[in-house]
């Protein structure tokens, strides 16, 4: 089997992508399926092939279109009956320096010839764009421009006027500059991969000519793997956790044997700096939300000492959950994931021990496990495998550890109460039920792409369908937002309910499980039953789909004192209540005040 | 040698196609092996020159009739 990530062997992935397609498709995980469009500007068939190796290892059984040979630009500016048919849930535009060649300006070009070529290219491909996003209402993925395999100026051609070097990367400025304005729109970093691959590498004239590739065969799965972080984190399938291991993982040496002032941590030697390169590295990660633990055999007083060194750069604080204990990583890590109620899915396990590796692999096969052989490619090995790539930033990533850090506050004040209610009360809960509005779209669509456990239909929305669901009128959206003593939870539950006559369907329900247990649920409930009141509205419909996930709101209609009106042999179940008489249920929120 | 590169070959077949009941011989053509069209034949190329530590020409590429002209081609590079 190959391995799971970076490091991969490119020649692997292309000459047995059938086996492993194969294999993976019989191993029995439960994978959502996406439809992706390949709208190509030279030959697809193996981008798509590695592509889709790469998806199914991350839980998504992709259905692929495929233009025709370099007919992306007529495939998105005309109408496509095929395409629309599709239904794609992605559409990722394979263009290359192949296809602006033809082009780029002459040496002997005026500087206004020049502008206007940048201006006519990037014209082209922006009404493309604007076409794609108001048609097909789906992220759109867009290559930008490997730099030119030759120089006809030599240096001269980074900055002269004319030169191909400055027109590929004042292009790349201006397609990134309409990726920042736009939502839905991506670019895949072309000119990175194949930086990282190397030019002389990537560009491949036999392959060119012969069959069309903009680049060499065996560098196409990393172009591919590009693509794949972005698709999976559209679709919710971003870890979230690094847990990490300490001796030889954080610093050198072992704390337990050589004391906090034997370990190698700081820039007294080159393994030192080099494990405070990897703090500082981890340390921008948790700046940007992603949360680090601890699973390391240790006593906790030691790793604590440890993590206190004064060269250090990542300190006890900055971890959610710290488990330095003699319990073998794979029980410590499934603790963990329990504390935090997240999915041990949502976890990347570093720990330079491959014994360790190996254990936690075998007994918890859905956390992401790479290997950390040496500590100068630790950065490289975790960063290649883009397990935390950033399609979407919402203000609440930035928050998230605070927010993590005050359930464990939350949980410890709990154990003072021995009256749950009074405990919420405590909690001097306030929240923020209101139809959806701009500012929260984005979160919104996050939201359904991620959650997983309280998720009644676990239908995920692109962000501009949210926003056309909000705006239609045949629909009634709430989204809630939650705040208590110990802080601000941010949006935490959607509702989206079809209005049909008297009836109003209930097509999503999620609530993110850092509010569990704190009656908002009900909250939303009350207000969904207010909104329907308004409305004229007697009756709600409610859907069940159970998934792998989803059995904690197995019986969530019940609770509400729905009745249950139908079940297949699949569990599907639908449920009706009759808002007559409707009495309010949550008593310790108090809502939009 | 000649044995070596047909046994080689033929695993490097199986890979690609991922069949393992292919048997190739020197008379083998790309009508025989029902997968094999222009797009794997790209695939296949690469896999044999990884394999044998050999590149072939463009014009090799175009114009290789059997399995028998791509062994030749090996044996005497390899």
């Amino acid at each position: 089997m190959a391995s799971a990530g970076y490091p991969f062997d490119p020649a692997e992935i292309t000459e047995k992508r059938k086996r492993i397609k194969r294999e993976l498709l019989a191993d029995g995980t439960k994978r959502i399926k996406k439809n992706i469009a390949v709208l190509g500007g030279s030959t697809t068939n193996d981008i798509v092939s590695a592509l889709e190796v790469f998806l199914l290892r991350e839980g998504i059984e992709p259905a692929f279109y495929q233009s025709e040979y370099n007919r992306f630009w007529q495939d998105a500016m005309f109408e496509n009956a095929e395409l629309r048919e599709f239904k794609p849930d992605v559409i990722f535009i394979h263009t290359s320096y192949r296809n602006i060649a033809a082009f780029l300006p002459a040496a002997s070009a005026s500087k206004e010839d020049c502008e206007s070529a940048l201006n006519e290219r990037f014209d082209y491909y922006r009404r493309m764009w604007d076409r794609l996003l108001s048609e097909y209402a789906c992220p759109v993925v867009q290559n930008n421009f490997e730099l030119p395999p030759y120089r006809i100026m030599g240096n001269r051609d980074c900055f002269d006027n004319a030169g191909s070097v400055r027109f590929i990367n004042t292009l790349n400025g201006m397609f990134a500059d309409y990726a920042r304005e736009h939502q839905g729109f991506y670019i895949n970093d072309i000119n990175y991969v194949s930086s990282c691959v190397g030019l002389d590498r990537w560009h491949d004239e036999k392959a060119w000519c012969m069959y069309k590739y903009c680049c060499a065969v065996d560098v196409i799965p990393y172009l591919s793997f590009n693509v794949s972080r972005i698709i999976k984190s559209l679709f919710g399938r971003n870890k979230k956790v690094l847990a990490l291991d300490l001796d030889n993982t954080l610093w050198g040496g072992v704390v337990g044997d050589d004391g906090v002032e034997g370990i190698e941590i700081g820039e007294e030697t080159g393994t030192a700096e080099c494990f405070k390169g990897f703090q500082t590295y981890l340390k921008k990660q948790k700046d940007i939300g992603i949360m680090l633990t601890v699973a390391s055999k240790n006593d906790h007083e030691n790793a604590v000492a440890g993590l206190n060194h004064p060269e250090g750069v990542l300190r006890p604080d900055d971890f959610i959950v710290i488990k330095a204990n003699w319990e073998t990583k794979d029980r410590n890590l499934a603790a963990t994931a329990k504390e935090m109620d997240l999915g041990i899915d949502s976890f990347v396990f570093l720990d330079d021990n491959p014994t360790e590796r190996a254990l936690v692999s075998r007994s918890l096969p859905a956390v992401s496990v790479p290997p950390m052989d040496s500590p100068d490619e630790y950065i490289r090995t975790v960063d290649k495998n883009g397990y935390f790539e950033v399609t979407n930033f919402s203000a609440d990533d930035l928050k998230r550890n605070d927010m993590y850090k005050a359930n464990v506050k939350r949980a410890e004040q709990m154990t003072e109460f021995t009256d749950y209610h009074e405990y919420l009360l405590s909690l001097d809960m306030r929240a923020e039920i209101l139809p959806f509005s701009p500012v929260y779209m984005q979160r919104i669509s996050q939201l359904t792409n991620k959650s997983n456990q309280f998720n009644l239909t676990t239908r995920r929305y692109t962000q501009p369908e949210i926003e056309s669901v909000a705006a239609d009128g045949n629909h009634i959206t709430l989204y809630g937002k939650l705040e208590d003593t110990f802080g601000d939870n941010g949006v935490v539950s959607v509702v989206i309910g079809a209005v049909d006559g008297a009836v109003c369907d209930i097509e999503l329900w999620l609530m993110s499980c850092r509010v569990l247990k704190k009656n908002m649920e009900y909250a939303m409930l009350d207000t969904l039953a207010g909104e329907c009141a308004k409305r004229g509205i007697t009756e709600l419909v409610g859907h069940y789909y159970p998934t792998a996930k989803n059995g904690m709101v197995k019986e969530l209609y019940s609770d509400f004192g729905f009745t249950k009106t139908s079940e297949d042999e699949n569990g599907n179940t639908e449920w009706r209540l009759k808002l007559e008489g409707y009495k309010n249920r949550n008593d310790v929120i108090k809502i939009n005040q | 040698m000649a044995d070596n590169i047909n046994e080689r070959l033929n695993e490097v077949f199986r890979n690609v196609f991922d069949d393992d009941s292919i048997n190739v011989t020197r008379e083998t053509t790309a009508d025989d092996i029902e997968d094999w069209d222009s797009l794997e034949h790209i695939r296949l190329i690469g896999a044999v020159e990884r394999e044998f530590g050999v590149r072939f020409t463009m014009k090799e590429v175009s114009t290789m009739k059997n399995v028998g002209e791509m062994m030749d081609i090996i044996a005497e590079r390899g």
